[in-house]
């Protein structure tokens, strides 16, 4: 088990944002975290890689309790992640982006090596020809590489994807889709949240439904798709539920 | 002992709710834009020399010229706006801080060139009051008075007033505001101008009991920014109680301790009140 | 290292070292006096920058460590009978530790908190400092003149100080460039352009800002303890000037916070244009342009931050690659 999560609920003054949830996920698979909006799914990545503290539970990463230690430190146990909202460095440029990833991440690499390192992470997710570019002036969809990029370059064990499909055509979906099978390839699990039913469904090997902060459904993604509750809860937010009855009928 | 206690004490509250006004200005603008407006301290300077020019010059009473220097606060606070702020009210916080620092440099610079140095007073006096053992110069009472209805004043404007409810719509979200269709440049201009406004007007209740220069404004800006911190950023209810805590330490402290300590206390109190409970004694503004 | 050959490095020093040769050059005492003011301001500014531009923590009271540290070496000249360049040391330790101190707790407040906090210690030092009967209390220390004699006398005494300015100047310099360069340098960076997005990527920000602050303190006390060694006088209103902290602020705004250059020149150009407003006869208006110098300046840093925030140097590296090579 790379990751265990017992029982973490997280309560912000009077809202109960995460409610009780617990789940186990093994190394090298993908698991998908869907559920309508305001489900709680950020927030518990949040809980996830120590940017909140938990109110109620544990969460154990490769052996080692990790709530209540600064976010910081449990970056560089190898726990990476990219955010909801992209959060560039936007007066550096698109490598020294990248650097920063490698030199904080897991290993702690000096400049020479995360230079190294960002140029073979750029080449990977296919912004090599902008290295030198400021990270302001990247676009939406290259904005999202470059977080993706800078998560990877600090070569972790986990790494927490929240909605890098969200905003990109369906050209750069596949592509990011094959991406993302490549990254799992390398050995590296992912949790990822998304909208974009087609890529859950066809990446994930488990899915996890949240629901007003509670754990619905758990299983394989055809299991997941068929489940009354899971239908339910997304009929009370119309976009989903369309998309996920599409996904049905495929 | 303990008439020197409430006589300082009485002194305390009185020049306390001036103070607040003072503050208020200040926690207005932040509240309504999040800008520290550096300025605050030459307005008030400027407030002071207004009423003084009016009173010396044209024979003005002082608390009638408070009319007129509250209305020129106001003007000039929108045409700062204007010219600083605007551009970068968008901008990280320390484009803002320096563009209003600017602006206090201006304001120093010509008054500097044009009042000079010398200490100017309002000779103005409407005698003494006596309350059971204390004895209190009138203006003091009336001054804080004064500030009291000015507050009044403010509080009925932005409860009931068109323009009082977009300030605090502006304040409260300012994307929300415009989508509703208020003019939330021009808010953010008035309210600027409001802020400005109470800190002239603060002024001249200053200037009416002690003398002053035109680099007065910078003591009372820092003072400001205690009052601010102890209240509450952006909460003005925080900024008339915290005035009044400050004129209040600095009336009662020198009782027991040395006048020159009453600083060290109030800077190292608002440093502590930043690291300990940075929303103040009543809650920022989120 | 590769570093040692990068020409903003050599250009940073050569402005900064032909600035310091030229007094020696001409053996002009006036001009001397002007530079040593210039070199000073470009050792502050530098300091500055380290927090301000790297670390992007805006910093209102810094003056307070040149204050301190002063002080610090002052008392130890005036009073214990210290040779100049231990109680310089001495200087610059008393504020690297303070900032230590204070790093920890103040650190932890953001933008504008910050800002304020900086204020308040300013302020509250310097209101201390009155009350510290062994400091000199209101009225400060003077230095006794037969302590000059120890230096060669006070003509000798000047060019020493001078030498030790600009050795100063020439430190902070490189180490700018050095902290630049680092990856403790880029954790700044990346502190400055989003801090919680730095810590999700594993910089330790509350160990890396404290470094900074301190880096940032060292130098300031140094130069403090020259200064007033120079002076022969301290006293609270000199040493907690905020007025000067402020002035530090606009230098590095006008030349470019978060480079190396930018300090430098921002410190230059604003010394110069100080130093000529003041003895210019020129009329503007009716006043004469020496007495609203200060408002001459405010309208100068007025249009920096309205067009061009990024200052000089920001401005002419967004112009080509090649600045952006040449110019750190």
């Amino acid at each position: 088990m790379i990751l265990e999560v017992k029982g973490v609920t997280k309560i912000f003054g009077g809202l109960t944002a995460v409610s009780d949830v617990s789940f186990n996920l093994s190394e090298g698979q993908i698991m998908g975290l869907i559920g309508p909006n305001g489900a709680g799914k950020t927030t518990l990545f949040n809980c996830i890689n120590s940017v909140f503290p938990v109110t109620k539970g544990n969460i154990t990463f490769r052996g080692q309790t990790i709530n209540g230690l600064p976010t910081y430190r449990v970056a560089r146990l190898g726990l990476a992640r990219t955010h909801q909202i992209v959060r560039p460095l936007n007066e550096l440029t698109v490598r020294e982006n990248v650097m920063a990833g490698a030199c904080f991440g897991r290993h702690n690499h000096h400049l020479a090596d995360a230079a190294r390192i960002a140029d073979e992470v750029l080449a990977f997710v296919g912004l090599a020809p902008r290295a030198a570019m400021l990270a302001s002036s990247l676009n939406v969809a290259q904005k999202k590489r470059l977080e993706l990029a800078r998560a990877l370059a600090a070569q972790p064990y986990l790494l927490l994807l929240d909605e890098v499909l969200a905003g990109l055509n369906p050209t750069e979906v596949s592509s990011m889709v094959e991406t993302i099978r490549q990254i799992r390839a390398q050995g590296i699990t992912i949790i990822m949240i998304e909208h974009i039913m087609h890529a859950i469904m066809n990446l994930s090997d488990r899915v996890l439904v949240l629901n007003y902060g509670e754990l619905i459904a758990e299983g394989t993604p055809q299991e997941v798709s068929q489940n009354e509750s899971v239908i339910q809860a997304y009929l009370g937010d119309p976009d989903l539920a369309e998309r996920l009855l599409e996904m049905e009928r495929e | 002992m303990i008439d020197t206690l409430l006589a300082s004490l009485t002194d305390g509250l009185l020049i306390g709710v001036v103070y607040g006004i003072a503050a208020m200005g200040l926690t207005l603008i932040f509240g309504v834009m999040n800008v520290i407006n550096l300025a605050h301290g030459p307005i008030i300077a400027l407030g002071m020399f207004g009423v003084y020019l009016l009173f010396t010059n044209l024979g003005f009473n002082p608390y009638v010229a408070l009319l007129p220097v509250g209305l020129f606060g106001l003007l000039l606070g929108v045409v700062i706006y204007f010219v600083a702020v605007n551009r970068v009210i968008d901008a990280p916080h320390l484009s803002s801080l320096l563009a209003t620092f600017s602006v206090s440099m201006i304001i120093v610079g010509l008054g500097t060139a044009i009042f000079t140095t010398t200490f100017r007073n309002v000779d103005y006096s409407l005698g003494t009051l006596s309350l059971g053992s204390i004895t209190v110069p009138l203006t003091r009472v009336v001054s804080a008075a004064v500030a009291l209805l000015v507050v009044a004043a403010l509080y009925l404007f932005l409860k009931h007033s068109r323009l009082g409810k977009y300030v605090r719509a502006v304040a409260n979200n300012r994307t929300s505001a415009g989508l509703m269709g208020i003019p939330s440049t021009r808010v953010l201009a008035f309210s600027f101008g409001l802020g400005t406004a109470l800190a002239t007007i603060a002024g001249g209740l200053i200037a009416i009991s002690l003398p002053f220069t035109i680099l007065s404004g910078g003591v009372y800006e820092l003072k400001s920014f205690v009052i601010v911190v102890l209240g509450g950023l952006g909460n003005p209810v925080g900024a008339l109680i915290g005035g009044l805590i400050l004129g209040v330490i600095e009336g009662v402290v020198p009782v027991f301790m040395k006048t020159t300590w009453v600083p060290v206390l109030e800077y190292v109190l608002f440093v502590l009140i930043l690291l300990v409970r940075p929303q103040g004694l009543l809650g920022a503004k989120k | 290292m590769k570093l040692w050959r990068n020409p903003g490095l050599w250009i940073a020093l050569a402005i900064v070292l032909i600035i310091a040769v030229i007094p020696v050059i001409t053996g002009s005492a006036s001009t001397r006096e002007t530079l040593f003011n210039v070199l000073l301001s470009i050792g502050l500014a530098s300091s500055l920058n380290i927090l301000l531009g790297y670390t992007g923590y805006v910093s209102f009271g810094h003056i307070v460590f040149f204050g301190l540290g002063g002080y610090a070496g002052f008392y130890l000249i005036d009073e214990a009978g210290w040779n100049l360049l231990p109680a310089a040391l001495v200087g610059g330790l008393t504020s690297g530790l303070l900032a230590l101190l204070l790093g920890m707790a103040i650190l932890r407040l953001r933008g504008a908190y910050f800002a304020l906090a900086t204020i308040g210690i300013n302020e509250a030092m310097k209101a201390l400092v009155i009350n510290l009967k062994f400091l000199g209390g209101p009225t400060g220390m003077e230095l006794n003149f037969q302590t000059y004699r120890q230096y060669g006398g006070a003509g000798q005494m000047l060019w020493i100080v001078y030498a030790g300015v600009a050795v100063i100047a020439l430190l902070v310099v490189m180490l700018s460039f050095f902290v630049k360069k680092s990856k403790f340098g880029l954790g700044l960076m990346a502190i400055r352009e989003d801090e919680d997005a730095a810590e999700v990527m594993g910089v330790t920000a509350p160990r890396a800002k404290t470094y900074a602050y301190v880096l940032s303190a060292i130098f300031p006390g140094i130069l403090g303890v020259l200064f007033f060694f120079k002076q022969g006088v301290i006293e609270p209103g000199s040493a907690f000037r905020l007025h000067m902290s402020i002035e530090l602020l606009v230098m590095v705004m006008l030349g470019g916070a978060g480079t190396v250059l930018g300090p430098i020149l921002g410190a230059g150009v604003y010394q110069i244009l100080r130093g000529s407003l003041l003895t210019s006869n020129l009329h503007l208006g009716g006043l004469r342009i020496r007495d609203v110098q200060l408002a001459v300046a405010g309208m100068l840093l007025l249009l920096i931050i309205l067009f061009i925030p990024t200052g000089a140097v920001g401005w002419l590296r967004s112009r080509s690659s090649f600045l952006r090579r040449v110019l750190e």
